[in-house]
């Protein structure tokens, strides 16, 4: 280690100002900033301790805390992909099957993010953000395994660009830069974004080549497969099809890392325990999720039979606990006062059930729910904010 | 500007009297001409008070809860009439009331008259004066309040009890860099190199600073102590690289976060090093002042207005109430390593500019 530590010192000169590569020496202090944590020390005045937590490792625990879901979703993957044509795999076919699918789209992901994040290092002239780390990581897990390699490309370089660079970077943005990939797929490419035939691994190869599927096989989402229930009796088949277990579980098609309920909330538990996101925003997002369930369920309806979805499935379904708990607590792009995160999150929680269930177009909510309170959240603050001015004139009698 | 000493010491003599049968300009003069007054600060802007004014409250804070800081109870026990002296001199000085602020696991302080008491427990900042004002009496637009705390107050005292200005002071040498931690009384801005004179321990580069680890200045060994420090610490310098630090548990590393696998032993003793072990960075956690920031206040909320300038704003958000040591957490405990308290006094200071 002393002698890359050496290596480093002892070509850092040459990125000094006035020297040969003067230009690039944003681009090297971020590479000698991913191996090391610099010896900088606090200025003369001020505070002489500092914690050790910094945004580099603010950014790896949400990674660290992605890891369960990624893993189940290689998994899940294979899983899905064997049991359309045939028997249940074994858990390493299921899982190598998957990992080959999913690596690629975690390589293009963080390929797009780092390129364009770079582009700016080198013209700003400022050390990379790692705001890029979470983002090339969330956009594999909330994609549907069959996207194109090249949409998912453009959607990704898009989206940092104009959701985050563009505002000015890393905790600057409006909006959550890898909802707005997943937002710039859906509407930019609709036909590979929605439907039946994304979901489940080379399911399109499959139906091209007229191979046999197993008998009551459906390649929707188990969103879709509700949403487009006509009776109270295509309600009941889909509970004989899915238990609540298997909701819990996440042995279902969907998005590559939303499926699994339980190895989201390992994630979510990390993120908890350390502190890393608001435990008020995910309590705030269920609460609403929980009373719009609730209002939908106790309104009931028998043209929409998505109205009689028990409000608990809601929960477990499509991409609720992903959205609470990875994207609704983004610090940057959501509520920054602690009173607005209640609402925040609330209100997330209510429209994506709403939108869900009520918008005919869509059958899933969260990411048009989380992108409209990020659009939101500096109202919700803004109202915080003047309560506290006003308690404070209040003061003077 | 060098002054030299000539080798004596004299010393000018005040009026020998109690403060209690003194007149207010009388008084004022005494503290002025002393030069004691410098002691005496005010907010809004917690900046030297001005003799002219009438304050609404003086606050004199008992006891400093910030780490390694000075036990006032123990330094001040045998000075408590000089206390008592100060706190009716200053009582003359306000048109409302001297108001102190005690631990509330202190006895001594709590005693006096002529002033009001209040108790306060829990953590650092609760002998902070900014956070007893926030949470007593707060400041409202157009009024000003002089603080102080205990150690001053005896200062003052004493002018009114020995009739001479006294020039020693007690302060506390600590930190895990210093062989020797004690108390010393030493002469009022004395340098740096006699007080800390063979009583390091020498091991790495190390960094002393003058008064509060959360807020004081770092000195070098032919620096003098600052005016207003109790305190002297020394910890090590921390300038080593890490590699790999951000992936790595962490089994050796102080935070407040939990991200770090070091919270799994909460009882751990650190030795602090001054690094800030990270690069700087926009704010992106929200949530985390708070914790630590206890006043009645917005703090990331004011401190974007400030580095905005947007006086209207910082007016609002109540930066009349605040000082650079009530965000001194705030920067402790950051991930964006922004110089927080740098930020607070320049909105200290564009309001100044602004409104005087």
């Amino acid at each position: 280690m002393k002698v890359f530590r050496n290596y480093l010192d002892k070509i850092k000169p040459n990125f000094e100002k006035g020297q040969k590569f003067e230009k690039w020496m944003s681009i090297f202090e971020s590479f000698e900033t991913f191996f090391y944590v610099l010896g900088q020390t606090a200025p003369k005045r001020g505070a002489h301790v500092r914690d050790s937590i910094d945004s580099k490792r603010l950014m790896i625990m949400v990674v660290f805390a992605l890891v369960p879901a990624l893993i189940f979703g290689m998994w899940n993957t294979g899983y899905q992909h064997f049991i359309m044509t045939g028997p249940p795999p074994d858990f390493m076919d299921a899982f190598m099957h998957g990992a080959l699918k999913v690596l690629p789209i975690i390589l293009v992901s963080y390929g797009a993010a780092l390129g364009v994040e770079f582009l700016f290092v080198f013209l700003k002239g400022k050390e990379i953000e790692e705001g890029v780390l979470v983002s090339g990581m969330l956009i594999p897990l909330i994609v549907p395994v069959d996207v194109p390699l090249w949409q998912l490309a453009v959607a990704t370089a898009f989206a940092i660009l104009f959701a985050k660079e563009v505002c000015g970077g890393t905790g600057m943005n409006i909006v959550n830069p890898a909802l707005l990939t997943r937002a710039f797929l859906f509407f930019a490419y609709p036909k590979n974004m929605s439907g039946d035939k994304i979901w489940i691994s080379e399911l399109s190869e499959k139906l091209a080549n007229k191979a046999t599927l197993v008998d009551g096989f459906s390649g929707a989402t188990p969103l879709g497969q509700v949403a487009s229930a006509k009776t109270v009796e295509d309600l009941a088949a889909f509970h004989d099809k899915y238990s609540l277990w298997d909701m819990f579980m996440g042995y279902m098609p969907g998005s590559i890392g939303e499926t699994s309920v339980l190895m989201i909330l390992i994630g979510a538990t990390l993120l908890l325990i350390t502190g890393v996101a608001s435990w008020k925003i995910m309590l705030s997002g269920i609460l609403g999720g929980t009373v719009m369930g609730l209002i939908l369920n106790f309104v009931g309806s028998d043209t929409n039979v998505y109205m009689q979805l028990p409000f608990y499935e809601h929960l477990m379904l499509g991409g609720f606990a992903f959205g609470i708990v990875f994207m609704a607590t983004d610090p940057v792009t959501g509520a920054q006062t602690e009173k607005g995160k209640w609402i925040y999150g609330f209100l997330i929680g209510f429209i994506a059930i709403l939108v869900r269930v009520l918008n005919p177009a869509y059958p899933e909510g969260v990411m048009l729910a989380i992108l409209l309170m990020n659009v939101f959240s500096p109202l919700i603050d803004h109202y915080v904010v003047r309560g506290n001015v006003k308690k404070r004139l209040k003061r003077i009698k | 500007m060098v002054v030299e000493a000539d080798g004596k010491n004299e010393t000018e003599t005040f009026q020998k009297a109690d403060p209690a049968t003194m007149e207010k300009a009388h008084i004022l003069e005494n503290i002025l001409k002393s030069g004691n007054w410098p002691l005496i600060k005010q907010r809004p802007y917690d900046i030297i008070a001005n003799p002219k004014d009438t304050p609404r409250d003086i606050f004199v804070t008992a006891f400093d809860s910030s780490p390694l800081a000075p036990d006032y109870d123990f330094i001040c026990k045998t000075e408590m009439s000089a206390f008592q002296a100060g706190i009716t001199a200053l009582s003359k000085l306000t048109s409302g009331k001297v108001r102190i602020g005690v631990n509330s696991s202190s006895s001594i302080f709590s005693k006096a008259s002529n002033a009001e008491v209040f108790e306060f427990h829990g953590p650092h900042p609760a002998g902070n004066v900014g956070t007893q004002i926030n949470k007593t009496l707060p400041i409202n637009k157009g009024e000003v309040v002089w603080t102080l705390n205990a150690l001053s107050v005896i200062s003052i005292g004493k002018l009114f009890e020995t009739g001479t200005y006294t020039a020693s002071k007690t302060i506390v040498l600590a930190g895990s860099e210093v062989s020797q931690p004690k108390y010393y009384t030493i002469t009022a801005g004395a340098k740096i190199s006699d007080i800390v004179n063979s009583r390091l321990k020498n091991e790495d580069t190390q960094r002393i600073i003058s008064g509060s680890v959360l807020s004081g200045e770092k000195v070098e060994e032919d620096d003098f102590l600052g005016f207003y420090d109790h305190s002297l610490i020394v910890i090590p310098e921390g300038e080593k690289p890490e590699f790999m630090g951000w992936i790595l548990p962490g089994f050796k590393k102080f935070s407040r976060s939990r991200t770090f696998s070091s919270w799994l032993s909460p009882n751990k003793e650190y030795r602090l090093d001054a690094g800030i072990h990270g690069g700087e960075r926009p704010f992106i956690v929200t949530g985390s002042f708070e914790k630590v920031f206890p006043l009645d206040i917005l703090p990331m909320q004011l401190l974007k207005a400030i580095i905005i300038n947007d006086l209207d704003l910082m007016e609002e958000l109540g930066i009349y109430e605040v000082a650079e040591e009530d965000f001194a957490l705030c920067e402790v405990v950051s991930t964006s390593k922004i110089e927080i308290q740098k930020i607070v006094r320049t909105g200290l200071n564009n309001m100044i500019k602004e409104f005087s």
